[in-house]
């Protein structure tokens, strides 16, 4: 069934690419504007989670028509998506074997890593794979954020080694990036009770439970609705 | 429901057709009065009538006269119905859903569906339809549509004992379930149905459809309106099957599936709903999404299973609730949440999966093996899409999807494998540093910082607009080395408790006011 092809023909003009997608979601078409746009995200450092979903689809429908450098790319991105699962959700419909060849092997054990918080031994492995990762504009700095999220998820004080490491900075670069989240993020400093010092990270439901609203007393005024009749 | 007819493609075999003076085009009285009464009550608009034969006299029928053949074919009955262009699609569909479920569909079989329901949902489309048809029916034939797609690829995909004859089919046909074209219908019926929009206005009070159970009152016709409402629980489905869970829940949202809506008015499109949506989210690591609805249903079917007994769909009911139970045991061991579950659903859980569900708690191998049973068990019959590749050697690629599903799954368990030990001993401390319980752990103190901080990173999901919901079952927080355990008590609710106690004993004594003593 040919829908909208008309549609895909000159999308530049009247089409962005996620309209393109939302229109034609199963039209093959428009292959070649998803692949473009792969490189445009990675170019302008964007991000669509549904427009990269929607051509691995095609390839997953096409396997010969299939772009292996492109397919990176949107695991790359998909892994600076952290801590969204988008990572997982892509690999789902990359079939095994091609899952097998040795920069996806590199992707997924990179991604294993970050899923378990093992900061340290991703750095290392990432610094092996340089020539994979950098061509990537905004990888460090898109993971180094998700270290931050898991550790204001964990920590009200977090030790300066324990941050050093997850977000690898060492030294002055440290101190300059303290100094700007103390500045623009709320993060402070702190002497600690042994040498290191301590980094209060700021305050979220998640490292102050108290914060959160307590709903498990609460009921739902439908549940209560049905005695109504019987208090009347 | 006809989703899992559990039988396995044996193409070659062919219905009686040796049996002597078998004449499959004969058509007997009581099918003839059955297909002049059924066109009459669609000619009539009688949607009533409609539903009794399509429930009752068609599986009646079938069981007293087609038991192991095929209806009689379209060309004999039409004569009966003005030879009905419309009334045959039906006919075929009927004629096809009981020959997949009762026989095997030869390869020829398969395609000779595909291209009726090309047909039919064409007509649908593209023509002018002003009949009305019960809900089950609609339901039945997007849920049928999407069940055969599956069951061509299954076949499709296993070449090794493929005849020359029916390769030469396949590679005919390449056409034919072409998942382009099974995702184009449904999206063009949710699309020329307009389904969203009427959805939309019913919000704004503009339109009547949830409190019609989608029916049209002043005579207009449903079916349009209906396929497309389905259709969005087929893409759901079709997308599970892909393992695109991500689309498949996108597809299914403009239903809120947190009320009750036109979609439980068919417990199949029901139970279809919830089991896909609940797998997606499990999928999608939103455990507490899905156990709230999971319970949700099977609570439900625990309720009204008693009405489906007679049912056609019955087997299909209690299948798919067995495989809730188990999706339920692997949300509720990755994420414990006693106090989502219901007391009836979590007796039934602990009945059939108590024993799994202590095995997987723990931390080595034989905890992996259950999970891997329980998803092998419970989950959808995950398809390839791609057209097989028809040189030798010929080799069975129906497993592949599975299979890789099933090993991102366990590589997900595999990275929680540790947190349900952390669990118990968070569980016992208010406060504990973090080289102590290293310690006890018989870890050290780098591995159990990062232990501590995947906990929180998986009872995290991120949800659709980028904020972040907590599914945790145990809060704590770390202050430099020092570990804080907030307590969350798993208090009882005791006001759904109280509520319930107050229904029964009103009940309890407005029958004894009836009770008259002599």
């Amino acid at each position: 069934m040919a829908r909208d092809r008309e549609a895909s023909q000159s999308p530049q003009q009247q089409y962005t690419v996620e309209e393109l997608v939302a229109v034609n979601p199963y039209n093959p078409d428009i292959l070649t504007d998803l692949e473009n746009y792969v490189n445009e995200q990675v170019t302008n450092q964007t991000y669509s989670l549904d427009a990269n979903l929607c051509l691995l689809r095609f390839y997953q429908f096409e396997p010969e028509r299939m772009n292996i450098q492109i397919v990176a790319r949107i695991l790359i991105k998909a892994l600076m998506a952290m801590p969204a699962p988008d990572f997982g959700l892509c690999l789902y419909l990359i079939p095994e074997q091609v899952q097998m060849e040795e920069q996806f092997k590199t992707l997924i054990v990179l991604s294993h890593y970050l899923e378990t918080a093992r900061f340290r031994q991703f750095w290392d492995e990432a610094a092996k794979h340089r020539s994979l990762l950098e061509v990537i504009p905004g990888f460090e700095q898109a993971i180094q954020a998700y270290a931050i999220h898991i550790l204001s998820l964990t920590y009200q004080k977090v030790p300066r080694p324990v941050l050093a490491e997850a977000i690898n900075l060492e030294g002055p670069a440290l101190d300059k990036t303290l100094e700007y989240q103390v500045a623009n993020c709320g993060w402070v400093l702190e002497k600690g009770h042994g040498r290191d010092q301590l980094i209060v990270l700021p305050r979220n439901e998640f490292n102050h439970p108290e914060l959160k609203k307590n709903t498990e007393d609460s009921m739902p005024l439908d549940h209560v609705a049905g005695i109504f009749p019987i208090l009347g | 429901m006809a989703s899992s007819y559990d039988y396995e493609d044996s193409s070659s075999s062919r219905y009686a057709a040796s049996d002597a003076g078998y004449d499959p085009s004969f058509v007997p009285d009581s099918v003839k009065t059955f297909v002049v009464h059924l066109y009459r009550h669609i000619r009539e608009k009688n949607v009533y009538e409609i539903h009794q034969m399509y429930e009752g006299g068609f599986h009646r029928l079938s069981d007293r006269m087609f038991r192991d053949t095929p209806w009689p074919p379209v060309e004999a009955i039409a004569p009966f119905v003005d030879n009905d262009h419309v009334f045959c699609l039906l006919y075929r569909e009927m004629w096809f859903r009981h020959l997949y479920a009762r026989l095997s569909p030869t390869a020829r079989q398969r395609v000779e569906s595909w291209d009726n329901y090309c047909s039919l949902f064409g007509v649908v489309l593209h023509g002018v339809v002003n009949m009305q048809l019960p809900n089950q029916w609609l339901w039945d034939m997007v849920d049928e549509f999407v069940y055969q797609f599956q069951s061509y690829c299954q076949y499709r995909a296993k070449l090794m004992n493929k005849t020359e004859e029916e390769l030469q089919l396949l590679r005919q046909n390449d056409q034919a379930w072409n998942v382009y074209g099974v995702l184009n219908y449904l999206q063009a019926l949710v699309e020329k149905s307009m389904i969203i929009q009427i959805l939309e206005r019913e919000k704004e009070g503009l339109e009547q459809f949830t409190s019609t159970d989608g029916y049209d009152y002043e005579g207009g016709s449903n079916v349009l309106k209906m396929l497309g409402y389905y259709s969005m629980i087929g893409l759901l489905r079709v997308h599970c099957l892909l393992g695109d869970y991500h689309t498949g829940l996108k597809c299914l949202s403009p239903i809120d599936i947190s009320q009750q809506g036109v979609y439980t008015i068919v417990i199949g499109s029901h139970i279809s709903a919830i089991y896909h949506y609940g797998f997606a989210n499990l999928m999608l690591r939103r455990y507490v999404d899905a156990t709230r609805e999971f319970n949700k249903i099977l609570l439900y079917i625990l309720k009204f299973k008693q009405y489906h007994e007679k049912s056609p769909q019955f087997d299909q009911i209690l299948k798919k609730n067995e495989q809730m139970y188990a999706l339920l045991a692997i949300c509720l061991s990755l994420c414990p949440q006693a106090k989502l579950i219901e007391e009836k659903v979590s007796a039934q859980l602990k009945e059939k999966y108590g024993d799994k569900m202590l095995r997987m708690q723990r931390y080595d191998d034989e905890a992996y093996a259950v999970y891997d049973e329980l998803f092998s068990y419970a989950c959808p019959k995950f398809i390839t899409p791609s057209a097989p590749l028809l040189e030798e050697p010929l080799i069975n690629r129906n497993q592949d999807a599975y299979r890789l599903q099933l090993k991102l799954f366990l590589l997900e368990v595999k990275q929680q494998q540790l947190l349900s030990g952390l669990r118990i001993y968070l569980k016992l401390y208010s406060t504990i540093s973090i080289g102590k319980l290293a310690t006890y752990m018989e870890s050290d103190e780098a591995t159990l910082r990062s232990l501590l901080s995947t906990y929180k990173h998986k009872m995290h999901a991120v949800n659709n607009d980028g904020s972040i919901i907590s599914n945790a079952d145990l809060n704590f927080y770390i202050d430099e080395d020092i570990i804080h355990v907030v307590e969350s008590k798993s208090e009882k609710r005791y006001g759904d408790y109280f509520l319930r106690q107050i229904l029964t004993f009103e009940d309890i004594i407005s029958k004894l006011d009836r009770v008259k003593f002599d």
